[in-house]
């Protein structure tokens, strides 16, 4: 084996970095998204809910997979995944916020579909050949991901009362969440000028002319903040998500090295 | 029996095609499978509008890459035969072998 300088270990852990942080935000989203599992308002939502929670999980396992490859000391999918606090955890926050009623995870789902989906699509020309393969299944499960949810935020927005309200309420709730899917670092924009990743600063212009359009035919508004929440890319959390890890990782964590 | 008591009856629709629960109307479904096969009938899906019946068909028939091709058409849209008509509609065509073609013997001199 030879000896990497600490310049491409530098380099190697800012790639490494930047893979968890694609797959993090995609597990733990893929989580929330499971917790509808049974409890769906309808068996067919329940089945769309669970595939797209499924779609998910399997990129995540891809990312975190390449992730600690890259990584080179022995850690695979399922070590970052159920072996990890939430101070590890790079997901932003807008993914590990309690599922909430039907309408704020709808809500959800459109906002980080259509940033994956414009994610996905950037990276498949990643000159990282396994991430840009990963990136091409995933762009063709997040299109209909968005589609799916897209077709939800305007049929409850132009729905009952009740439901425009709670989809409204949704929208409002965590707008303020948004900001941090654009905030690019060190590691982002190594990536990008590698031309391994994607600067998620040039996403934002895209993001929103395709998420107020839908809002607008919905007749649903954008709230007039400012203040943006952020920490999750640094490992500062919401409280929700060491609860959600705490669920997640217990079989995992009760039983080291079991398979099944 | 009128035709639309038929559709209302076996679609379990009102005649005038609301849902006769408080369910969402309901959607059949056929799938194409890959290879060029025509659509086949699959099930049937809840959904509000055709767009939610295309999605919810493709998320409970179509998620394992059963289908290239979906159609989706309202339960009360169909009129379909009933028990009743079994005897009337079937049974003359089983004392009619010559209404297939393997009845006829191939003419010697034609090749097969």
């Amino acid at each position: 084996m030879s000896v990497r300088t600490s310049g491409q270990i530098e380099k190697g852990s800012r790639q490494f970095e930047y893979l968890v942080r694609l797959g993090d935000d995609r597990l733990v989203l893929g989580h929330r998204l499971s917790e509808w599992c049974g409890h769906a308002p309808i068996l067919e939502e329940d089945i769309a809910l669970a595939n797209i929670a499924l779609d998910l999980i399997g990129q995540a396992t891809l990312l975190l997979g390449h992730a600690g490859k890259l990584e080179g000391e022995g850690r695979d999918a399922d070590t970052l995944a159920y072996l990890r606090d939430a101070i590890e955890f790079r997901n932003v926050l807008l993914v590990e916020l309690p599922k909430g009623d039907f309408a704020v995870t709808i809500v959800r789902q459109l906002f980080f579909g259509v940033f994956g989906l414009l994610q996905s699509e950037a990276l498949q020309r990643s000159n990282d050949r396994d991430l840009a393969g990963i990136a091409a299944k995933a762009a063709k499960e997040v299109r209909y991901h968005v589609r799916h949810s897209a077709d939800w935020v305007l049929k409850l927005g132009g729905g009952t009362d009740e439901s425009r309200e709670r989809t409204q309420r949704a929208v409002d709730d965590l707008w303020r969440y948004t900001g941090e899917l654009f905030l690019a670092d060190d590691v982002d924009r190594a990536a990008a000028a590698a031309g391994v990743g994607v600067d998620p600063s040039t996403l934002e212009t895209t993001w929103h002319s395709h998420v107020e359009d839908v809002l607008a035919r919905a007749g649903l508004t954008i709230p007039e903040t400012l203040y943006m929440q952020r920490g999750g890319r640094e490992g500062r959390h919401t409280e929700h998500l060491g609860h959600m890890l705490a669920e997640m990782q217990i079989v995992a964590r009760s039983h080291p090295g079991a398979s099944w | 029996m009128s035709t639309s008591d038929r559709a209302a009856r076996t679609s379990g629709a009102e005649s005038d095609g609301a849902p006769r629960d408080n369910q969402w109307p309901l959607w059949e479904v056929f799938v194409q499978p890959p290879g060029g096969e025509p659509h086949e009938h699959a099930g049937s899906v809840h959904a509000v509008d055709a767009e939610s019946a295309l999605q919810n068909a493709r998320d409970v028939y179509a998620r394992r890459g059963e289908a290239v091709s979906i159609w989706v058409v309202q339960s009360a849209g169909i009129t379909a035969s009933t028990p009743d008509d079994m005897g009337p509609f079937f049974d003359p065509g089983n004392d009619k072998p010559y209404r297939h073609p393997q009845f006829y013997k191939v003419p010697r001199g034609v090749k097969v």
